[in-house]
Order: C-alpha cells, then structure tokens, then sequence
C-alpha cells in the first residue's frame, strides 16, 4: 500500500496537484491511500516551504510546483 | 528577427485579413499579431533559462545561505535570491515561518518576501519584449533597491514581537536536497517553460487584444491629461487601483504598452504595475496568520511609498 500526501493549504495549485495525483493512482490501478494535508501546522513541520507539496511514502518527491499526471505515475512505479 | 515577425504581421494583416493599410482595424490587427508572437517567444526563453537558475537555488538553500548574515549583506542576497523564486501567496505562510525559526532575522526575511513576487521573470520578459531593456533593467533594479531598503527599514523598527507567537514555536524538520543531473535541470526548464508560458497566455492575448483595441482607435493624445507627467496625482491613484488587481501582470503590461503610448507617464505605469504585482489584498490576508495587523500595516505602507517613489522618480528622470 503506497501512502500518498498533498501538502497545500487549499490554493488552486494544491487542488491541480490532488487532482493528477488521483488520476495517476487510477490510472495505475494502484492500491494506494491518498491523503490531503491542509494543516498548516502540519505543514510546517514536514519542513516544505513551498506548496503545494508531494510526499511518496513520507518522501518528498516534489515542491512549489505542480508535477503532471505521467510524471506522478514514473514517481510511483519508481 | 524583429524584421521578420513585422513583415509576417504585415501578411497577416493586408494580405490574409485583406485590410487595407492605414484603417484603425488593419492598425489594431497588425499590433495584435506582431505583439503576441513576439511576447510569447520572448517569454518562453527567458522562463526556460530562469527554470535551470531555479534548480540550483531552492528555499531550503536560500534559508541556509541568509541565515547568520548580518544587516545590508544578508538584505541584499535575501533581496537577489527572491529574483528567479517563484513566489505563490500560499507559500507565504510556511516561507517565512521556516525562514524566521530557522534563525534569519525579521528584515532580512522580508527583504526576501518583497523581491519574490516583485520581480519575477514573466513581468520581465514582457517588458523587455514591449517597453526595451532599460525599463525591464529599471524594473528590476528599483524591485530590488524596494526590497533592501523595506527590509531594512523593517529590521531597524525591531518588529519581532508583532510576529504571531506560534511561529517562534515552529520546528521544521530540514528537507534533504537532492542534487540533480544536468539533463534533469534542462528538463525542469523545458516543463517550467511550457507551463507557465502557457498559463500566462490567456492574460497576454486578452491583454495585446484590449491594448490593440485602444492602439487602433483611442486619440494619440487621450491620457496625457490625466495621467501624464503633469498631474501629480495620477501615481498615488494608479499604485492604489494596483493593490486589489492581483496577479494579472501578463495582461496588464499589453494595455500599460499602449497607454504609455497614448501619455500615460511611464514612472506611473511602472508604479501601477509594481502595485499589481508587489503587494495583493490575498497575500496581506494569508501574511496575517504570522504576523500582527501592526506589521501587515507597516509593510502595506512602506510598499506603498515605496511605489509611489519610484513612479515620481521615473516620471522626473524620464518624462
């Protein structure tokens, strides 16, 4: 089971980002739970300064910028 | 190439649209195609070489580099860094609590938080594509003297208990960087390239189209009155209808083309559009969660004077 975060406070980046996640993972048929972190706190203390942000099994694989939906799915078959 | 790109708008214009030359429309045509084109290629380059200067400097570097640097130094490198950093108001939050627990002082953090949305490469590129090299030069050089000078000044007033006390609290774990490969940078240029060019030229179009509009049909001399050197009012009011306008600085530059052409005061355009681009209503709202409505205020205002300056300054040296 692949855990997937969003980091992002709700812009519309952060939306964008969620939305290619979700389409990879159905793309991929993978099992994997994807999990959006709107806290700030939270946020914070992951050490991302700039969302939206996207953690692979508690791994940044991306920061400040929106990765599209093939470069999500090599990230995840990596 | 210029050469090239006019005869081409020439084509499109006379020989494709059949116009004939001299009409306002066949005049709003031609403006349109030439200035599209030549934006769009402009922008594509200068967002490809500024995406591979982005790969070498991340937060978490420019963090590292500006703390424990003292007054002046640590403004000025904070204020250079801000440059080629993409800067979305969301980010606003997590970039300064992670530059301020992580020890770099109030005004330099600024100082930073200034230049980041101030100067960025698309209003760049666009001015260097419609207004020349001197102005897009003086853009950036007066975005960055702002940003040194503001954090400075917010430095000086030792402001740190205006800052919400949860910040102070904040332990960020520090992210590993990775190094990229030379092949990844270029890669991460191309993608920022086609991204953000093509986000942005929606607003180009429908700016180049309005402007175009106002560049066939509205009298040469229309704006000289209101908005011209002579009426000290006019940049005070254009930095204030600046503020609330976020983030259209790709459809504003079109339109300031065409009424600089048309007597606006070109100190007052620069002003406007560093008002449009350097401060927004969203950004003072998120910057709230971190700090006090006293701070907000004197940021608010020091950028507001700021602008105001600077559009005097230009329309002196310049008009």
């Amino acid at each position: 089971m692949t855990k997937i975060e969003v980091l992002g406070t709700g812009c519309a980046k952060c939306k964008r980002l969620f939305a290619n996640v979700e389409q990879a993972v159905k793309d991929l048929g993978l099992p994997a739970k994807v999990v959006k972190v709107e806290d700030l706190d939270a946020i914070v203390e992951s050490g991302v300064m700039m969302t939206p942000a996207l953690f692979i099994n508690g791994e940044i694989v991306a920061e400040g910028r929106v990765p599209d939906v093939n470069e999500i799915k090599s990230l995840l078959t990596e | 190439m210029q050469d090239y790109l006019q005869l081409f708008a020439d084509w499109v214009t006379y020989t494709i649209f059949g116009l004939v030359q001299g009409n306002p429309l066949a005049s709003s045509v031609n403006f349109f195609v030439y200035d599209t084109i030549k934006v769009t290629l402009l922008l594509a380059v200068i967002v490809f070489a500024v995406g591979i200067v982005r790969t070498f400097i991340t937060p978490q570097k420019v963090k590292k580099w500006v703390a424990g640097r003292t007054e002046g130094a640590g403004n000025v490198l904070a204020a250079l860094l801000g440059i080629p950093t993409p800067f979305c108001s969301c980010s606003a939050v997590p970039l300064f609590i992670g530059f301020v627990e992580s020890g770099v002082p109030l005004g330099i953090t600024f100082s930073f938080l200034i230049a980041s949305p101030l100067i960025n490469e698309v209003a760049a590129a666009m001015l260097l594509a419609m207004f020349g090299w001197q102005i897009a030069l003086i853009y950036i050089v007066s975005g960055l003297v702002i940003a040194i000078v503001a954090g400075i000044i917010i430095g000086r007033l030792h402001m740190e208990g205006q800052v919400e006390d949860f910040v102070w609290k904040c332990r960020m774990h520090d992210q590993p960087d990775k190094t990229m490969t030379w092949k990844e940078r270029v890669d991460f240029g191309i993608s920022e390239s086609k991204a953000i060019t093509l986000k942005v030229l929606p607003y180009i179009i429908i700016g180049i189209a309005i402007g175009a509009v106002i560049h066939g049909y509205a009298p040469s001399d229309f704006l000289v009155t209101i908005a011209g050197p002579d009426n000290p009012l006019a940049v005070p009011v254009a930095v204030l209808l600046g503020i609330p306008l976020y983030s259209n600085a790709a459809g504003m530059i079109p339109i300031m083309e065409v009424l600089t052409a048309k007597g606006m005061a070109i100190g007052t355009a620069l002003a406007f559009m560093m008002a449009v681009i350097g401060l927004s209503l969203p950004e003072m709202v998120i910057l709230r969660k971190v700090i006090k409505i006293k701070l907000l205020a004197i940021f608010a205002v020091i950028l507001f004077v700021s602008f105001t300056l600077t559009g005097y300054l230009f329309n002196a040296i310049l008009g």
